[in-house]
């Protein structure tokens, strides 16, 4: 008998297996994500996800006896109260059928349950969104360069060169012109000197003028000649520009409810899970406002709570004051994503207007607007009224196709919603 | 029944082979061996050299996804499994085996890492000598299964799959795959009429008939004029038609060999990932067979094992218990009204009929005497059993030693289920009158061609639009479930390249009730 330890064996035998299964069920699994997606909690985005998927796509079917046809016979254990003659009606489930366990394979069950990873729900989820018109069009030959690597060449600079290639070249060289190895020339000596110990001089001689024949040789023939060298090549390819910043500004003004602030801290959530997902190189800059604005840090960002009065051009100066310093417009893709319960200080919204469309708008890739509601309004009134802000963003909207504007009630709507906003490929109405 | 060991063993093994729930490899080594001795001097068994490898609930449920082989081809399936069974896992729906045993030689037996001592000890007394018993003695093994060439052949498999991957792309490789595996329940030949496969032999040839079309390949082959078949006279023609149906050699109940051998539009390279599928399917085709014996004989070794293990004082008292409860659950029989009943427990009635057979041999009733007299009282219980085990398959064995003392027992009943009438109808129930009926209904239950539907392939027309026609022989008029039915018969149609028909036949009327008809896609 023989024991092996086969724990430390490689793990994820059937990672590949999975993921096969994934892409084979894509379509299910994708419909089934966003399905879980309405009724999940934000909070939980960074979590993985239990779905349930409808066999067609991954039924593996086998020729079986339908159950509905003509007669079988079946011997169950555990009778009872039957004798011989007894008449049971019909059971409605499998119940009474010998033969059946329920397998995976089985085709009596509507769906198929399992668990996707974080990774694979958030690949899925966020797999047909984007950052809208990432690359400026009048950017798109400019100075980023990548270096692509283009094979060999005779010139160049010591740190790139190809010892490889170079040892190969020699190789090649030394062999076709037959430098002598250096083991035969120190079996030469070692037979000169045995030579002289015999006092075979003769010998010894002829030997020595041997060596010295082969020793010119190795001389005339270097080890690694200039024409060896070579040097790794490498192209410059103009890469398009795609740095990226995308400014959140949040309202957490007193007139936002607890309900209104959650659900725009989820709409930035995911806003913020999204981006670090599929961009490697997009800054954030978070910006909450109350009558004033400041610029703070994902962690305050998110988790401090802070009411007072609603100013909210103040946002959009301080937004504009951050990319002038900071994120010039010939460099950088500014993207800007504002969430308010569209209540403002009287005149303000007037600024605001002016603001957003002379100055913000221009500067902006993508604008998008998030207004929260307390998920009453809309129900209760039959009509929701347009607060300020709506009403006076309507009025940019129409000038500016970048500019999208979304209501969101309730945390059921966060998904669709940010989905409807940075769907690929502009489906955005 | 007194066990027959000698008092020097008792001496011998006075302090128990472990204490305490966590194992190590040396109790593991000390009780494989007490095990062995028991085993083989005094159970009789006779088996191959066994290799127990250690592994994870991770490693196990990828075991269960490649369908409890070691090894296995890449495909989607799996993963479906694997997902199904982590979710069960998961939840705590559903526990894992505590091990899978693979029939190889030498005999593989995977054990978990979280088993306890005692549960290690069940597990080398099932597998490791209950099931590896079986494998190398039933005579369906025997005859069908290499347990020497299984896992080279495995690997051969695994191997080939990839290359054809790299070659073909993946889509390519898994749209036969898929289609293979929708009939592969059909795949299998259920006669001897053929020598049982050498996997090993079976490699050599898949590798060297690669090699060889790879070094002879020449492109010039291709632009020569074909051999003319436009010029040949009809009669000629139709000769020769007849001349291949006869050597089709229908009718054929193994589709996937007809397809392998003969689909008329597959490349090579197509043709040998059907015959792996095939001869895997193959494979199983014994396990599908005996799995109620199997486990019946494997619960019952290991329950012979652990008793004398203790009666000789090499287990606790402890371990004795929590042996006891993990085999009650075990051989735990639902009865048809209980919502856990999934059909029969193999364990339960495996292990039950192992020890009625025993029962039977060494204290037998008056009626025992009258059902079974070639075996009741013959006072050798362990020689019957080996004689059952090599000698039958679930079928004949329920239908040889089903005794009436095992249908009061489980209190056995046989329902008859017309689907034209508005209730089922209870047709024996365990009385004198019954026994019979029962018993050989229950054995009918486990018939695999019963449980199957007889599919053949009938004809082949060759002379028209090569369209492949399957037959259905239905019996008592359950005919096949039609979505998956349609859906298999499109499977088919990938195979073959052209339509697929099938026809559902009643067998006594030879009347056509159903047919389907597939073009092949694209």
């Amino acid at each position: 008998m023989n024991i092996v330890d086969r724990r430390p064996n490689p793990k994820g035998k059937s990672l590949s297996n999975r993921q096969r299964f994934l892409g084979r069920a894509r379509a299910e699994v994708k419909s089934a994500v966003q399905e879980a997606l309405r009724k999940r909690k934000v909070a939980d985005v960074d979590h993985g996800e239990k779905v349930a998927i409808p066999t067609r796509g991954i039924a593996e079917p086998i020729f079986h006896h339908s159950r509905r046809t003509g007669r079988t016979e079946h011997v169950v254990p555990g009778n009872k109260e039957y004798v011989k003659g007894d008449e049971i009606p019909r059971p409605t489930g499998g119940q009474g059928r010998g033969g059946s366990q329920g397998s995976p394979d089985g085709s009596g069950e509507d769906a198929f349950e399992f668990t996707l990873s974080k990774e694979e729900f958030l690949d899925m989820f966020f797999e047909d969104l984007e950052l809208p018109d990432l690359v400026k069009k009048s950017l798109k030959e400019t100075f980023a360069v990548d270096l692509q690597r283009a094979g060999y060449t005779v010139t160049g600079s010591p740190a790139n060169l190809s010892v490889r290639r170079t040892m190969r070249n020699s190789m090649a060289r030394r062999i076709s012109l037959r430098r002598p190895k250096p083991w035969e020339l120190e079996a030469l000596r070692e037979a000169i000197a045995g030579a002289r110990a015999r006092g075979a001089e003769d010998e010894a001689e002829r030997l020595r003028r041997e060596l010295d024949r082969l020793e010119h040789r190795s001389k005339i023939i270097p080890f690694i000649d200039p024409l060896d060298v070579r040097y790794n090549r490498f192209d410059r390819v103009p890469r398009p520009n795609t740095e990226a910043v995308m400014f959140c500004l949040m309202d957490v003004s007193g007139s936002m409810t607890e309900a209104m602030k959650d659900l725009a801290k989820r709409f930035f959530m995911l806003l913020h899970v999204f981006l670090i997902r599929r961009y490697r190189h997009v800054d954030i800059v978070f910006i909450r406002h109350t009558s004033t604005a400041e610029e703070v840090d994902e962690e305050t960002f998110f988790y401090s709570r802070e009411t007072g009065g609603t100013v909210v051009s103040t946002a959009l100066e301080k937004m504009l004051e951050i990319a002038r310093a900071r994120y010039p417009t010939d460099r950088w893709n500014i993207y800007a994503a504002q969430a308010s319960d569209g209540d403002n200080y009287g005149a303000d919204s007037g600024r605001c207007v002016t603001l957003l469309g002379s100055e913000v708008l221009p500067l902006c890739q993508y604008f998008a607007y998030v207004e929260v509601g307390d998920g009453m309004g809309g129900s209760l009134t039959g009509l929701s009224r347009d607060s300020d802000l709506w009403r006076a963003y309507s009025e940019v909207a129409p000038a500016h196709p970048h500019f999208v504007m979304r209501r969101v009630n309730d945390p059921s709507q966060i998904f669709s919603v940010f989905h409807e906003l940075f769907a690929k490929g502009g489906t955005r109405a | 029944m007194p066990d027959s060991h000698s008092p020097g063993l008792r001496l011998e093994a006075a302090t128990p082979l472990f204490s305490g729930p966590n194992w190590d490899y040396g109790a593991l080594r000390r009780v494989y061996d007490a095990v062995e001795r028991i085993a083989l001097e005094e159970i009789g068994l006779d088996v191959y050299p066994v290799q127990i490898e250690v592994i994870t609930s991770e490693q196990m449920l990828d075991a269960y996804a490649s369908v409890g082989l070691p090894l296995m081809y890449r495909h989607w399936s799996f993963g479906k499994r694997f997902a199904y069974h982590e979710t069960l896992y998961r939840k705590g729906l559903q526990g894992l085996a505590y091990e899978i045993v693979i029939n190889s030689n030498p005999c593989i037996c995977y054990i978990m890492e979280e088993n306890s001592m005692t549960m290690q000890t069940l597990v080398v007394a099932h597998a490791a000598f209950g099931h590896n018993h079986f494998f190398k003695n039933n005579y369906l093994f025997r005859q069908w299964t290499d347990a020497h060439g299984i896992l080279d052949y495995l690997s051969f498999a695994r191997d080939y799959v990839q290359k054809c991957e790299e070659r073909h792309g993946v889509d390519a490789v898994e749209r036969v795959l898929d289609a293979a595996h929708a009939l592969k329940d059909h795949g299998v030949n259920r006669y001897a009429h053929r020598t049982k496969p050498n996997l090993a032999e079976e490699r050599r040839r898949a590798e060297e008939w690669r090699a060889h079309a790879e070094a002879t390949y020449n492109d010039l082959w291709r632009t020569v004029p074909g051999a003319g078949k436009d010029r040949e006279d009809p009669d000629a023609a139709e000769a020769r038609f007849q001349e291949i149906k006869r050597e089709l050699g229908l009718p054929e109940e193994n589709l996937l060999y007809l397809i392998e051998k003969r689909a008329p539009r597959l490349e090579d390279w197509q043709r040998e990932l059907v015959r792996i599928v095939r001869l895997i399917s193959q494979y199983f085709y014994p396990q599908k067979q005996t799995q109620m014996m199997n486990e019946g004989c494997a619960t019952f070794v290991h329950y012979e094992i652990m008793r004398r293990l203790h009666d000789k004082g090499m287990i606790t008292e402890g371990s004795m218990l929590e042996f006891l409860h993990s085999h009650s659950s075990v051989v735990f029989q639902p009865d048809f009204d209980d919502p856990r009943f999934g059909g029969f427990n193999p364990y339960a009635l495996g292990f039950a009929m192992m020890s009625d057979i025993r029962r039977i041999c060494e204290e037998p009733t008056d009626e025992d005497r009258e059902w079974f007299p070639e075996i009741a009282g013959s006072g050798d219980g362990y020689g019957v059993l080996r004689h059952a085990w090599a000698n039958y398959r679930d079928e004949s064995f329920i239908l040889q030693y089903l005794s009436p003392e095992m249908i009061r027992r489980f209190r056995l009943f046989h329902v008859s289920d017309d689907s034209t009438k508005p209730a089922l109808r209870v047709e024996a129930i365990h009385d004198e009158v019954g026994y019979r009926k029962i018993r050989s209904g229950l054995s009918r239950q486990y018939d695999l061609s019963r449980r199957e539907p007889d599919i053949q392939v009938v004809d082949v027309d060759l002379t028209g639009d090569r369209c492949l026609i399957l037959a259905h022989y239905v019996h008592n008029g359950v005919l096949l479930e039609e979505k998956s039915c349609r859906a298999v018969i499109r499977h088919a149609a990938t195979l073959w390249g052209y339509s697929v028909k099938l026809l559902e036949i009643d067998s006594a009327t030879d009347k056509t009730l159903k047919t389907y008809e597939v073009a092949p896609p694209g």
